[in-house]
């Protein structure tokens, strides 16, 4: 017969020696409300307060849906466009051996560093019409600077970090002997690398993408000096908040806001469902 | 067991087999496109920013940098970090000290909020700080009534860039003290240490570099930080002006050079995070927590 062990009670946490948990968690829990949950509840707060009908005029008028639609669509355009490059850019990091690998290496978290607004003054320059490489688009026929297209360009250089740097572990971690059990069974290079390889990397690929998705939506520095900000065409949801709290339209602001929030938190969602299926199917 | 002839035998990652690398053509043209990205969307706005302070002389840069208003902005900057860190310091070694050393209900829960201001983008950061204490905000009566400036004054900066820089050095120190485990602090209570002694001779050395690490990029980001400052600072010229918003006032001044010459103060501030980060990572790698990412 086995003895159960004593049942013990439930206990807020488990007993320790090391002394310091009331004060550390006290401390933490009251500077974590000041400064986080009770500005953020004010938020939450104020657009409940608005009540449905003024809610729902705000988030369905034009201007409001085009900002959104502006934000998230740059945002996606930008995140895929990391992980195709930032996945490359994390590969030829991990599996070449080149001259100045650490510089380069370095290089890639410039983004994480640098001021969002000096990266914008410094794209725009870049990629106005008389710009370093403005001046070569220009006879294609291709504008960067004050469109939309400068919008993503702004967000790839915001959020290749946040891919690299999420794939870049995760391929360090890959088995060479997997590859090569593959070769010497005859699979070729391009069946290794969609079939071994990509499986291994989906889910931190999703997980790099998500971020620099995240942060993208967000981004606001980076993206009002290359944007253009006409209304309706390249004018991003954070940015429109900012316009409707200089209107002194605090409801306006406070409702897209929350808007934002939501459909972040909606995506998140549906990006932890891929994850999830990433790892059923693959793992 | 493990023969240990064979267990030496460990494939160099130099001497590939041609089976597991791609051959030399599609390498070299991978590489190519991989450090064309790189410098186009990288190297080439670092390099802008110097060139475009340095137009018009090194004379020109100077003197637009010793402009009053831009001399104002460099020491509130200066200040605002000088108040943010530290207060983002204490919390994330307390935070990581409840989180990491103990076992409780929430603890998950309390991980994830802390990460919070990460999803929040910088303008709704700013938002949620006009919404509490602004003319119409739930506090600003009672502030007005009690002559307290909070908002368009740099407590509102201070708090505004404390809410964006809150997670680094707590997101950086929990994992670290996590892997490290109770072993430590736990030989020194038995030996007759106190809570406190333990924490500043124990704890303390063990997590430095982790530590370290977190603030230098939590400087960073409360030096630069464009978004959320902007939405509470009222763009007072000499007051409530920080480096990063001086930037954009000059630079919609049409002044390039100024706004430039600013702005390569900053991009140097970014290169020596750079430098050191990398730095922390080659010497103490082992002694940094292995998550990275923002």
């Amino acid at each position: 017969m086995t003895i159960a062990p004593a049942k013990a009670g439930w206990r807020f946490r488990q007993p320790s020696v090391i002394p310091g948990f009331g004060l550390t968690l006290g401390f933490s829990l009251a500077y974590l409300t000041l400064i986080i949950l009770i500005p953020l509840s004010g938020l939450v707060w104020r657009s409940a307060a608005l009540g449905w009908t003024d809610f729902f005029a705000i988030a369905t008028d034009r201007r409001t849906l085009n900002a959104l639609e502006i934000s998230f669509g740059a945002a996606f355009i930008a995140a895929a466009v990391n992980v195709v490059f930032g996945t490359l850019v994390a590969w030829v990091l991990v599996r070449y051996r080149f001259p100045g690998r650490r510089i380069v290496d370095a290089m890639v978290d410039l983004p994480f560093a640098l001021p969002t607004a000096v990266a914008g003054i410094a794209l725009t320059t870049l990629y106005a019409p008389n710009g370093w490489i403005g001046h070569l688009l220009a006879p294609l026929g291709i504008k960067v600077a004050y469109t939309p297209l400068g919008i993503v360009v702004a967000l790839v250089f915001i959020g290749l970090p946040f891919v690299v740097r999420t794939v870049q572990p995760i391929m360090e971690e890959i088995d060479k002997e997997v590859e090569e059990a593959a070769a010497t069974l005859g699979a070729n290079r391009f069946q290794i690398i969609t079939r071994i390889l990509f499986p291994g990397l989906a889910p931190a690929i999703i997980t790099g993408f998500s971020l620099a998705f995240a942060r993208g939506v967000g981004e606001y520095g980076s993206v009002i000096f290359i944007a253009g900000n006409l209304p309706y065409k390249s004018e991003i949801a954070p940015l429109l908040i900012v316009i409707r709290l200089e209107e002194y339209n605090y409801p306006a602001a406070t409702a897209i806001a929350a808007l934002m929030l939501l459909l972040s938190f909606v995506m998140l969602l549906i990006v932890n469902l891929a994850q999830s299926w990433s790892r059923k199917r693959y793992g | 067991m493990a023969d240990p002839e064979i267990k030496s035998y460990e494939p160099h990652h130099e001497s590939q087999s041609a089976a597991v690398t791609e051959s030399l053509p599609v390498r070299l043209l991978l590489m190519a496109v991989a450090f064309a990205f790189l410098v186009i969307f990288v190297l080439l706005p670092l390099i802008i920013v110097f060139h475009e302070a340095l137009a018009k002389g090194l004379g020109a840069y100077t003197e637009s940098l010793s402009n009053p208003d831009t001399r104002s902005a460099i020491r509130l900057t200066l200040l605002v970090a000088a108040i943010a860190v530290p207060l983002n310091v204490v919390f994330g070694i307390s935070a990581a000290w409840a989180i990491a050393k103990f076992e409780f209900k929430g603890k998950a829960f309390l991980t994830t909020l802390i990460d919070l201001p990460f999803s929040v983008s910088p303008v709704i950061s700013g938002l949620v700080y006009v919404l509490l204490f602004g003319a119409q905000g739930l506090l600003g009566e009672w502030l007005k009534a009690h002559g307290i400036q909070i908002l368009f004054a740099v407590p509102g900066i201070v708090l505004a860039t404390v809410f964006v820089t809150f997670p680094f050095v707590a997101r950086e120190l929990i994992p670290l003290m996590q892997e490290q485990g109770n072993g430590d602090e736990e030989a020194a209570l038995s030996l007759g240490a106190n809570g406190w002694q333990t924490f500043w001779y124990v704890t303390l050395p063990n997590v430095k570099w982790g530590l370290l690490y977190g603030v230098l990029l939590c400087n960073a980001r409360s030096m630069g930080e464009f978004g959320a400052v902007s939405v509470v600072s009222g763009h007072i010229r000499g007051l409530t002006n920080t480096m990063p918003l001086h930037v954009e006032i000059l630079y919609n001044e049409y002044n390039a050079v100024g706004a430039f010459a600013v702005a390569s103060l900053l991009a140097g501030l970014a290169l020596v995070t750079l430098v050191l980060k990398t730095l922390l990572e080659m010497r103490y790698g082992a002694e940094i927590a292995a998550t990275r990412g923002h």
